[in-house]
Protein backbone atom coordinates (compact mmCIF):
# COMPACT_ATOMS: atom_id res chain seq x y z
CA UNK A 1 0.00 0.00 0.00
CA UNK A 2 1.33 3.44 -0.74
CA UNK A 3 3.80 5.29 1.68
CA UNK A 4 4.25 8.91 1.65
CA UNK A 5 4.51 10.40 -1.77
CA UNK A 6 7.73 11.50 -1.11
CA UNK A 7 9.22 7.78 -1.22
CA UNK A 8 8.03 7.14 -4.40
CA UNK A 9 10.70 7.51 -7.40
CA UNK A 10 8.94 5.81 -10.19
CA UNK A 11 5.14 5.76 -10.60
CA UNK A 12 3.19 3.66 -13.26
CA UNK A 13 1.42 5.18 -16.19
CA UNK A 14 2.96 8.68 -14.94
CA UNK A 15 5.09 10.49 -17.47
CA UNK A 16 7.14 13.04 -14.90
CA UNK A 17 9.20 11.82 -11.99
CA UNK A 18 7.44 12.21 -8.59
CA UNK A 19 8.58 13.98 -6.03
CA UNK A 20 11.93 12.45 -5.00
CA UNK A 21 14.39 14.77 -3.53
CA UNK A 22 14.53 12.44 -0.25
CA UNK A 23 17.73 9.88 0.08
CA UNK A 24 16.78 6.51 1.00
CA UNK A 25 19.01 3.69 1.37
CA UNK A 26 18.33 1.13 -1.09
CA UNK A 27 17.02 -2.18 0.53
CA UNK A 28 17.72 -5.58 -0.65
CA UNK A 29 16.49 -9.40 0.51
CA UNK A 30 19.68 -11.61 -0.25
CA UNK A 31 18.13 -15.44 -0.80
CA UNK A 32 21.41 -17.95 0.08
CA UNK A 33 20.81 -21.02 -1.73
CA UNK A 34 23.42 -22.78 -0.38
CA UNK A 35 21.71 -22.63 3.28
CA UNK A 36 18.31 -23.07 2.14
CA UNK A 37 16.65 -26.25 3.65
CA UNK A 38 13.21 -25.82 1.91
CA UNK A 39 11.38 -25.59 4.95
CA UNK A 40 8.62 -23.22 3.91
CA UNK A 41 8.65 -21.07 7.09
CA UNK A 42 8.64 -18.04 4.82
CA UNK A 43 6.14 -19.59 2.77
CA UNK A 44 4.16 -19.86 5.78
CA UNK A 45 5.34 -16.34 7.27
CA UNK A 46 4.17 -14.90 4.03
CA UNK A 47 0.55 -15.91 4.40
CA UNK A 48 0.40 -15.09 8.22
CA UNK A 49 1.42 -12.01 7.96
CA UNK A 50 -0.69 -10.91 4.79
CA UNK A 51 -3.20 -12.86 5.71
CA UNK A 52 -3.45 -15.10 2.44
CA UNK A 53 -4.70 -18.20 2.68
CA UNK A 54 -4.18 -20.06 -1.26
CA UNK A 55 -6.41 -23.08 -2.58
CA UNK A 56 -5.67 -26.23 -1.09
CA UNK A 57 -4.51 -28.26 -3.92
CA UNK A 58 -3.10 -31.50 -5.15
CA UNK A 59 0.12 -33.64 -4.43
CA UNK A 60 1.72 -33.36 -7.97
CA UNK A 61 4.35 -35.12 -7.01
CA UNK A 62 6.78 -32.41 -5.49
CA UNK A 63 7.40 -30.65 -2.35
CA UNK A 64 6.79 -27.94 -4.26
CA UNK A 65 3.66 -26.78 -2.77
CA UNK A 66 1.64 -24.89 -4.38
CA UNK A 67 2.05 -25.65 -7.75
CA UNK A 68 2.72 -22.27 -9.03
CA UNK A 69 2.56 -18.72 -7.57
CA UNK A 70 -0.81 -17.18 -7.44
CA UNK A 71 -2.79 -14.15 -6.13
CA UNK A 72 -2.89 -15.46 -2.98
CA UNK A 73 1.10 -16.59 -2.70
CA UNK A 74 3.51 -14.50 -3.18
CA UNK A 75 6.12 -16.67 -2.45
CA UNK A 76 7.19 -20.35 -3.21
CA UNK A 77 9.88 -22.72 -2.59
CA UNK A 78 10.33 -24.11 -6.08
CA UNK A 79 12.01 -27.66 -6.03
CA UNK A 80 13.42 -29.58 -8.68
CA UNK A 81 16.44 -32.20 -9.42
CA UNK A 82 19.30 -32.00 -11.59
CA UNK A 83 22.44 -33.20 -12.39
CA UNK A 84 25.39 -30.96 -12.15
CA UNK A 85 28.86 -32.34 -13.33
CA UNK A 86 27.53 -36.39 -12.93
CA UNK A 87 26.33 -34.94 -9.19
CA UNK A 88 22.49 -35.23 -8.50
CA UNK A 89 21.57 -31.57 -6.22
CA UNK A 90 18.50 -30.96 -5.21
CA UNK A 91 17.66 -27.50 -5.71
CA UNK A 92 15.71 -25.01 -3.91
CA UNK A 93 14.77 -21.76 -4.75
CA UNK A 94 12.52 -19.55 -2.98
CA UNK A 95 10.85 -17.68 -6.12
CA UNK A 96 9.13 -14.42 -5.89
CA UNK A 97 9.37 -10.93 -7.16
CA UNK A 98 12.80 -9.76 -7.49
CA UNK A 99 11.92 -6.07 -6.91
CA UNK A 100 13.57 -4.90 -10.20
CA UNK A 101 15.28 -1.32 -10.51
CA UNK A 102 13.78 -1.20 -13.69
CA UNK A 103 10.42 -3.12 -13.06
CA UNK A 104 8.67 -4.27 -17.02
CA UNK A 105 5.90 -4.53 -15.23
CA UNK A 106 5.59 -0.47 -14.28
CA UNK A 107 6.52 -0.11 -17.67
CA UNK A 108 3.92 -1.99 -19.15
CA UNK A 109 1.24 -0.92 -16.33
CA UNK A 110 -1.77 1.77 -17.82
CA UNK A 111 -2.87 2.99 -15.05
CA UNK A 112 -1.63 6.22 -13.12
CA UNK A 113 -0.38 5.03 -9.65
CA UNK A 114 -1.27 1.33 -9.86
CA UNK A 115 2.35 0.20 -9.64
CA UNK A 116 4.90 2.07 -7.87
CA UNK A 117 8.63 2.06 -6.70
CA UNK A 118 9.96 3.66 -3.77
CA UNK A 119 13.47 5.16 -3.19
CA UNK A 120 14.35 2.21 -0.84
CA UNK A 121 13.70 -0.18 -4.19
CA UNK A 122 10.57 -2.09 -3.57
CA UNK A 123 8.10 -2.19 -6.36
CA UNK A 124 4.64 -1.83 -4.81
CA UNK A 125 0.97 -3.02 -6.72
CA UNK A 126 -1.40 -0.50 -5.23
CA UNK A 127 -4.63 -2.52 -5.70
CA UNK A 128 -6.97 0.84 -5.42
CA UNK A 129 -5.76 1.86 -9.09
CA UNK A 130 -4.80 -1.65 -10.16
CA UNK A 131 -7.74 -2.17 -13.28
CA UNK A 132 -7.10 -5.62 -14.16
CA UNK A 133 -6.18 -5.21 -17.30
CA UNK A 134 -2.71 -8.02 -16.93
CA UNK A 135 -0.26 -5.82 -18.60
CA UNK A 136 1.93 -6.67 -15.57
CA UNK A 137 2.24 -10.08 -16.43
CA UNK A 138 2.82 -9.42 -19.63
CA UNK A 139 5.80 -7.00 -18.82
CA UNK A 140 7.42 -8.88 -16.35
CA UNK A 141 10.89 -10.42 -17.48
CA UNK A 142 10.46 -13.13 -14.17
CA UNK A 143 6.91 -13.93 -14.63
CA UNK A 144 5.72 -13.18 -11.02
CA UNK A 145 2.52 -10.87 -11.16
CA UNK A 146 -0.76 -12.80 -10.91
CA UNK A 147 -4.69 -11.30 -11.40
CA UNK A 148 -6.71 -12.45 -9.01
CA UNK A 149 -9.58 -14.72 -10.51
CA UNK A 150 -11.72 -13.38 -7.68
CA UNK A 151 -11.20 -9.54 -7.59
CA UNK A 152 -9.15 -8.72 -10.66
CA UNK A 153 -6.30 -7.38 -9.32
CA UNK A 154 -3.10 -7.73 -9.48
CA UNK A 155 -0.87 -9.09 -6.75
CA UNK A 156 2.80 -9.91 -6.06
CA UNK A 157 5.30 -9.68 -3.32
CA UNK A 158 5.13 -6.53 -1.42
CA UNK A 159 8.77 -6.80 0.23
CA UNK A 160 6.78 -6.20 2.60
CA UNK A 161 6.57 -2.81 2.26
CA UNK A 162 4.35 -1.88 5.16
CA UNK A 163 6.67 -3.60 7.27
CA UNK A 164 10.13 -2.39 5.86
CA UNK A 165 8.94 0.96 6.30
CA UNK A 166 8.50 0.93 10.04
CA UNK A 167 11.88 -0.54 10.51
CA UNK A 168 11.07 -4.24 10.76
CA UNK A 169 12.23 -6.70 8.26
CA UNK A 170 10.11 -8.85 6.39
CA UNK A 171 8.39 -11.67 7.86
CA UNK A 172 10.11 -14.30 5.13
CA UNK A 173 13.61 -13.20 6.55
CA UNK A 174 12.24 -12.72 10.31
CA UNK A 175 10.65 -16.20 10.07
CA UNK A 176 14.51 -18.18 7.99
CA UNK A 177 15.83 -20.67 10.43
CA UNK A 178 18.99 -20.95 8.48
CA UNK A 179 19.20 -17.09 7.88
CA UNK A 180 19.36 -18.32 3.89
CA UNK A 181 17.22 -14.91 3.62
CA UNK A 182 18.98 -11.76 4.98
CA UNK A 183 17.88 -8.77 4.94
CA UNK A 184 19.47 -5.21 5.03
CA UNK A 185 21.08 -1.94 2.65
CA UNK A 186 21.93 -3.71 -0.72
CA UNK A 187 25.20 -2.53 -0.09
CA UNK A 188 25.47 -4.77 3.25
CA UNK A 189 23.81 -7.68 1.13
CA UNK A 190 26.58 -7.05 -1.27
CA UNK A 191 29.45 -7.39 1.22
CA UNK A 192 27.58 -10.48 2.87
CA UNK A 193 26.98 -12.25 -0.28
CA UNK A 194 30.67 -12.03 -1.25
CA UNK A 195 31.73 -13.36 1.81
CA UNK A 196 29.01 -16.12 0.92
CA UNK A 197 30.70 -16.75 -2.12
CA UNK A 198 34.27 -16.78 -1.07
CA UNK A 199 32.92 -19.65 1.39
CA UNK A 200 31.25 -21.73 -1.37
CA UNK A 201 34.67 -21.07 -3.53
CA UNK A 202 36.85 -22.48 -1.09
CA UNK A 203 34.24 -25.33 -0.90
CA UNK A 204 34.30 -26.36 -4.19
CA UNK A 205 31.73 -24.48 -5.89
CA UNK A 206 34.14 -22.64 -8.41
CA UNK A 207 31.07 -20.92 -10.05
CA UNK A 208 29.52 -19.50 -7.15
CA UNK A 209 28.38 -15.97 -7.77
CA UNK A 210 25.44 -13.51 -6.93
CA UNK A 211 22.45 -12.94 -8.93
CA UNK A 212 21.39 -9.43 -9.64
CA UNK A 213 20.79 -9.21 -13.22
CA UNK A 214 22.28 -6.04 -14.63
CA UNK A 215 19.30 -6.52 -17.42
CA UNK A 216 17.25 -5.31 -15.18
CA UNK A 217 19.29 -2.44 -13.60
CA UNK A 218 19.54 -4.95 -10.58
CA UNK A 219 16.97 -6.39 -8.67
CA UNK A 220 16.44 -5.72 -4.75
CA UNK A 221 16.04 -9.33 -4.31
CA UNK A 222 19.43 -11.20 -4.87
CA UNK A 223 20.38 -14.84 -4.81
CA UNK A 224 24.02 -15.99 -3.90
CA UNK A 225 23.98 -19.40 -6.61
CA UNK A 226 26.42 -21.80 -6.13
CA UNK A 227 25.84 -22.55 -9.52
CA UNK A 228 25.96 -18.98 -11.04
CA UNK A 229 27.43 -19.59 -14.56
CA UNK A 230 23.88 -21.90 -15.27
CA UNK A 231 20.78 -19.63 -12.88
CA UNK A 232 18.40 -21.34 -15.58
CA UNK A 233 19.01 -24.88 -13.40
CA UNK A 234 17.04 -23.08 -10.56
CA UNK A 235 13.98 -23.90 -11.64
CA UNK A 236 14.35 -21.78 -14.77
CA UNK A 237 15.83 -18.71 -13.32
CA UNK A 238 16.57 -16.33 -16.58
CA UNK A 239 20.09 -16.16 -17.52
CA UNK A 240 19.66 -12.56 -18.95
CA UNK A 241 16.29 -11.25 -17.57
CA UNK A 242 15.37 -7.60 -19.53
CA UNK A 243 12.28 -6.29 -20.49
CA UNK A 244 11.23 -7.44 -23.88
CA UNK A 245 11.23 -6.17 -27.29
CA UNK A 246 8.03 -6.51 -27.31
CA UNK A 247 6.70 -4.34 -24.07
CA UNK A 248 9.70 -1.48 -25.09
CA UNK A 249 7.97 -1.16 -28.76
CA UNK A 250 4.60 -1.36 -27.29
CA UNK A 251 4.91 0.61 -23.61
CA UNK A 252 8.16 2.95 -24.98
CA UNK A 253 8.63 4.17 -28.22
CA UNK A 254 5.05 3.25 -29.38
CA UNK A 255 3.54 5.73 -27.25
CA UNK A 256 4.88 8.99 -27.82
CA UNK A 257 5.38 8.34 -31.30
CA UNK A 258 1.54 7.41 -32.53
CA UNK A 259 0.57 10.72 -30.52
CA UNK A 260 3.25 12.74 -32.46
CA UNK A 261 1.87 10.96 -36.01
CA UNK A 262 -1.71 11.54 -34.81
CA UNK A 263 -1.04 14.94 -34.23
CA UNK A 264 0.98 15.53 -37.54
CA UNK A 265 -1.72 14.14 -39.07
CA UNK A 266 -4.44 16.60 -38.20
CA UNK A 267 -1.47 19.22 -38.97
CA UNK A 268 -1.71 17.84 -42.43
CA UNK A 269 -5.19 17.50 -42.77
CA UNK A 270 -5.34 21.05 -41.73
CA UNK A 271 -2.52 22.61 -44.03
CA UNK A 272 -3.65 20.84 -46.94
CA UNK A 273 -7.47 22.01 -46.74
CA UNK A 274 -5.71 25.62 -46.14
CA UNK A 275 -4.02 25.02 -49.65
CA UNK A 276 -6.20 23.21 -51.74
CA UNK A 277 -9.46 23.86 -50.75
CA UNK A 278 -12.77 21.89 -50.81
CA UNK A 279 -12.88 19.84 -53.53
CA UNK A 280 -15.62 20.68 -55.22
CA UNK A 281 -17.36 19.58 -58.47
CA UNK A 282 -15.94 21.37 -61.02
CA UNK A 283 -17.94 22.96 -64.26
CA UNK A 284 -16.15 21.68 -67.80
CA UNK A 285 -13.99 24.72 -68.78
CA UNK A 286 -12.19 25.34 -65.28
CA UNK A 287 -8.54 25.62 -65.39
CA UNK A 288 -8.15 21.71 -63.34
CA UNK A 289 -9.99 20.21 -66.47
CA UNK A 290 -7.92 16.81 -68.49
CA UNK A 291 -6.16 18.27 -71.32
CA UNK B 1 -30.31 1.76 -58.85
CA UNK B 2 -33.35 4.73 -58.48
CA UNK B 3 -32.54 7.62 -60.27
CA UNK B 4 -34.40 10.14 -57.86
CA UNK B 5 -35.40 14.50 -58.88
CA UNK B 6 -34.80 17.17 -56.85
CA UNK B 7 -35.59 20.45 -57.91
CA UNK B 8 -32.24 21.82 -59.37
CA UNK B 9 -30.46 17.98 -60.31
CA UNK B 10 -30.98 14.39 -60.45
CA UNK B 11 -30.25 12.68 -57.63
CA UNK B 12 -28.66 9.35 -57.34
CA UNK B 13 -28.69 6.42 -54.91
CA UNK B 14 -25.09 5.78 -53.77
CA UNK B 15 -25.84 4.33 -50.10
CA UNK B 16 -28.64 2.14 -49.59
CA UNK B 17 -29.88 2.66 -46.06
CA UNK B 18 -29.00 -0.90 -44.71
CA UNK B 19 -25.22 0.56 -45.84
CA UNK B 20 -25.85 3.74 -43.98
CA UNK B 21 -26.91 1.95 -40.81
CA UNK B 22 -24.05 -0.54 -40.87
CA UNK B 23 -21.37 2.24 -41.79
CA UNK B 24 -22.80 4.66 -39.10
CA UNK B 25 -22.73 1.51 -36.37
CA UNK B 26 -19.22 0.51 -37.37
CA UNK B 27 -18.27 4.49 -37.08
CA UNK B 28 -19.95 4.82 -33.83
CA UNK B 29 -18.02 1.38 -32.42
CA UNK B 30 -15.02 2.98 -33.87
CA UNK B 31 -14.80 6.22 -31.47
CA UNK B 32 -15.70 3.93 -28.55
CA UNK B 33 -13.44 1.40 -28.51
CA UNK B 34 -10.84 3.87 -30.24
CA UNK B 35 -11.20 6.04 -27.14
CA UNK B 36 -11.45 3.38 -24.79
CA UNK B 37 -8.39 1.51 -25.96
CA UNK B 38 -6.44 4.71 -26.44
CA UNK B 39 -6.82 4.84 -22.54
CA UNK B 40 -5.12 2.27 -22.07
CA UNK B 41 -2.75 3.13 -24.54
CA UNK B 42 -1.15 5.57 -23.33
CA UNK B 43 -0.86 7.53 -19.60
CA UNK B 44 -1.52 11.04 -21.60
CA UNK B 45 -5.34 9.94 -22.43
CA UNK B 46 -5.71 7.81 -19.65
CA UNK B 47 -8.18 10.31 -18.68
CA UNK B 48 -10.72 9.33 -21.53
CA UNK B 49 -11.38 6.25 -19.23
CA UNK B 50 -13.75 8.68 -17.92
CA UNK B 51 -16.31 8.55 -20.14
CA UNK B 52 -16.13 4.88 -19.51
CA UNK B 53 -16.85 4.79 -15.73
CA UNK B 54 -13.53 4.62 -14.81
CA UNK B 55 -10.09 2.06 -15.50
CA UNK B 56 -12.22 -1.29 -14.60
CA UNK B 57 -14.60 0.02 -16.21
CA UNK B 58 -12.80 0.56 -19.43
CA UNK B 59 -11.02 -2.15 -19.19
CA UNK B 60 -13.71 -4.30 -18.89
CA UNK B 61 -15.56 -3.16 -21.88
CA UNK B 62 -13.22 -2.20 -24.63
CA UNK B 63 -13.22 -5.80 -25.81
CA UNK B 64 -16.80 -5.99 -26.73
CA UNK B 65 -16.99 -2.69 -27.91
CA UNK B 66 -13.98 -3.62 -30.03
CA UNK B 67 -15.25 -7.30 -31.15
CA UNK B 68 -19.02 -5.05 -31.52
CA UNK B 69 -17.11 -2.99 -34.49
CA UNK B 70 -15.66 -6.38 -35.94
CA UNK B 71 -18.82 -7.77 -36.10
CA UNK B 72 -20.59 -4.60 -37.64
CA UNK B 73 -17.72 -4.19 -39.83
CA UNK B 74 -17.30 -7.70 -41.09
CA UNK B 75 -21.02 -6.79 -42.08
CA UNK B 76 -19.92 -3.58 -43.44
CA UNK B 77 -17.18 -5.26 -45.77
CA UNK B 78 -19.34 -8.14 -47.41
CA UNK B 79 -21.63 -5.16 -48.49
CA UNK B 80 -19.02 -3.65 -50.12
CA UNK B 81 -15.89 -6.28 -50.73
CA UNK B 82 -16.48 -6.64 -54.84
CA UNK B 83 -16.89 -2.82 -55.17
CA UNK B 84 -13.12 -2.64 -54.11
CA UNK B 85 -11.01 -5.13 -56.43
CA UNK B 86 -8.22 -2.68 -57.62
CA UNK B 87 -7.91 -2.52 -61.64
CA UNK B 88 -5.08 -1.61 -64.09
CA UNK B 89 -7.23 2.02 -64.16
CA UNK B 90 -6.59 1.78 -60.30
CA UNK B 91 -2.80 1.69 -60.22
CA UNK B 92 -2.48 4.32 -62.91
CA UNK B 93 -4.27 6.23 -60.28
CA UNK B 94 -2.45 5.52 -57.53
CA UNK B 95 0.94 6.38 -59.78
CA UNK B 96 -0.49 10.31 -59.96
CA UNK B 97 -0.50 11.03 -55.77
CA UNK B 98 -0.34 14.94 -57.28
CA UNK B 99 -3.27 14.52 -59.12
CA UNK B 100 -5.57 12.97 -56.13
CA UNK B 101 -4.05 15.10 -53.57
CA UNK B 102 -4.89 18.35 -55.12
CA UNK B 103 -8.08 17.57 -56.74
CA UNK B 104 -7.36 17.52 -60.15
CA UNK B 105 -9.70 14.80 -60.44
CA UNK B 106 -10.06 14.99 -64.56
CA UNK B 107 -6.19 14.36 -65.20
CA UNK B 108 -7.07 11.05 -63.18
CA UNK B 109 -8.23 7.44 -64.68
CA UNK B 110 -12.08 7.31 -64.66
CA UNK B 111 -12.98 6.13 -61.11
CA UNK B 112 -15.49 3.29 -60.57
CA UNK B 113 -18.24 3.48 -57.53
CA UNK B 114 -14.89 4.01 -55.31
CA UNK B 115 -11.80 5.35 -56.27
CA UNK B 116 -7.92 3.41 -55.77
CA UNK B 117 -7.93 5.64 -52.46
CA UNK B 118 -10.75 4.55 -50.93
CA UNK B 119 -9.99 1.15 -52.17
CA UNK B 120 -6.52 0.90 -51.17
CA UNK B 121 -8.19 2.11 -47.48
CA UNK B 122 -10.49 -0.62 -47.63
CA UNK B 123 -7.81 -3.01 -47.69
CA UNK B 124 -5.97 -1.31 -44.91
CA UNK B 125 -8.73 -1.17 -42.95
CA UNK B 126 -9.94 -5.12 -43.55
CA UNK B 127 -6.14 -5.82 -42.84
CA UNK B 128 -6.07 -3.75 -39.37
CA UNK B 129 -9.60 -5.37 -38.10
CA UNK B 130 -8.19 -8.36 -38.50
CA UNK B 131 -5.24 -8.24 -36.55
CA UNK B 132 -6.73 -6.50 -34.28
CA UNK B 133 -9.66 -9.81 -33.76
CA UNK B 134 -6.28 -11.77 -33.96
CA UNK B 135 -4.57 -10.09 -31.31
CA UNK B 136 -7.31 -9.26 -29.04
CA UNK B 137 -7.91 -12.28 -27.20
CA UNK B 138 -4.84 -12.89 -26.46
CA UNK B 139 -4.48 -9.60 -24.12
CA UNK B 140 -7.71 -10.10 -23.27
CA UNK B 141 -6.92 -11.44 -19.87
CA UNK B 142 -10.65 -11.84 -18.08
CA UNK B 143 -11.50 -14.69 -20.92
CA UNK B 144 -8.53 -16.17 -22.85
CA UNK B 145 -4.88 -14.84 -21.91
CA UNK B 146 -4.82 -17.36 -19.32
CA UNK B 147 -1.64 -20.14 -19.94
CA UNK B 148 -0.94 -18.21 -22.75
CA UNK B 149 2.65 -18.49 -23.06
CA UNK B 150 3.78 -15.41 -22.26
CA UNK B 151 5.66 -14.39 -25.71
CA UNK B 152 2.60 -14.73 -27.29
CA UNK B 153 0.84 -11.95 -25.05
CA UNK B 154 3.80 -9.69 -25.94
CA UNK B 155 3.94 -10.12 -29.53
CA UNK B 156 -0.20 -9.68 -29.75
CA UNK B 157 0.08 -6.59 -27.80
CA UNK B 158 2.62 -5.16 -29.51
CA UNK B 159 0.47 -6.09 -32.72
CA UNK B 160 -2.85 -5.08 -31.55
CA UNK B 161 -0.92 -1.49 -30.62
CA UNK B 162 0.39 -1.12 -33.96
CA UNK B 163 -2.72 -2.26 -35.88
CA UNK B 164 -5.09 0.04 -34.40
CA UNK B 165 -2.85 2.62 -34.80
CA UNK B 166 -2.89 2.21 -38.78
CA UNK B 167 -6.05 1.90 -38.21
CA UNK B 168 -6.59 5.28 -36.20
CA UNK B 169 -4.34 6.66 -39.18
CA UNK B 170 -6.44 5.32 -41.98
CA UNK B 171 -10.14 6.85 -40.16
CA UNK B 172 -8.11 10.30 -39.96
CA UNK B 173 -7.67 10.24 -43.66
CA UNK B 174 -11.27 8.47 -44.11
CA UNK B 175 -12.59 11.32 -42.40
CA UNK B 176 -10.56 14.44 -43.81
CA UNK B 177 -11.46 13.17 -47.26
CA UNK B 178 -15.10 13.05 -46.73
CA UNK B 179 -15.24 17.03 -45.39
CA UNK B 180 -12.41 17.76 -48.38
CA UNK B 181 -14.55 15.91 -51.26
CA UNK B 182 -18.19 18.40 -50.76
CA UNK B 183 -20.64 15.88 -50.95
CA UNK B 184 -19.69 12.55 -49.36
CA UNK B 185 -20.85 13.34 -46.18
CA UNK B 186 -24.80 13.57 -47.35
CA UNK B 187 -23.99 11.22 -49.53
CA UNK B 188 -23.27 8.20 -46.51
CA UNK B 189 -25.99 10.46 -44.35
CA UNK B 190 -28.69 10.90 -46.39
CA UNK B 191 -27.87 8.48 -49.60
CA UNK B 192 -27.77 10.40 -52.37
CA UNK B 193 -25.44 12.20 -54.57
CA UNK B 194 -26.76 14.67 -57.21
CA UNK B 195 -25.79 13.20 -60.54
CA UNK B 196 -23.12 16.44 -61.30
CA UNK B 197 -20.84 15.08 -58.18
CA UNK B 198 -21.17 10.83 -59.54
CA UNK B 199 -20.08 12.26 -63.03
CA UNK B 200 -17.33 14.35 -61.88
CA UNK B 201 -15.98 11.96 -59.01
CA UNK B 202 -17.24 8.95 -59.79
CA UNK B 203 -17.69 8.86 -64.02
CA UNK B 204 -17.51 5.14 -64.34
CA UNK B 205 -19.85 4.56 -61.77
CA UNK B 206 -22.07 7.36 -63.05
CA UNK B 207 -22.04 5.61 -66.42
CA UNK B 208 -22.79 2.22 -65.13
CA UNK B 209 -25.94 3.92 -62.80
CA UNK B 210 -27.71 5.77 -65.80
CA UNK B 211 -26.90 3.10 -68.20
CA UNK B 212 -30.01 1.30 -66.91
Amino acid sequence: MALQSLDIVRRSATTLPPPQIRETPEVAKLIDISKCIGCKACQAACMEWNDLRDEIGANFGSYQNPPDLSAESWTLMRFNEVEVDGRLEWLIRKDGCMHCAEPGCLEACPSPGAIVKYANGIVDFVEENCIGCGYCETGCPFNIPRISRRDHKAYKCTLCSDRVTVGLEPACIKACPTQALVFGTKEMMKLHAEDRITDLKQRGFKNAGLYDPAGVGGTHVMYVLPHADRPEIYSGLPKNPRISPMVSLWKGIAKPLALAMFGLSFLLGFFHYMAVGPNEVRERGESSERN
Amino acid sequence: MAVLMDEQNELIVRHPLRERVVHWSVAILFFLAGLSGLALFTPHLFFLSTLFGGGPWTRILHPWLGLAMFALFAALAALEWRHNYLTPDDRQWLRQPGDSFSGRERRLPEAGRYNAGQKVLFWVMVACMALLLLSGPAIWYQYFAWGLPVWLRRLAAAVHAIAAFVLIEGIIVHIYASVWVRGSIRGMMRGVVPSTWARYHHPAWYREMTRQ
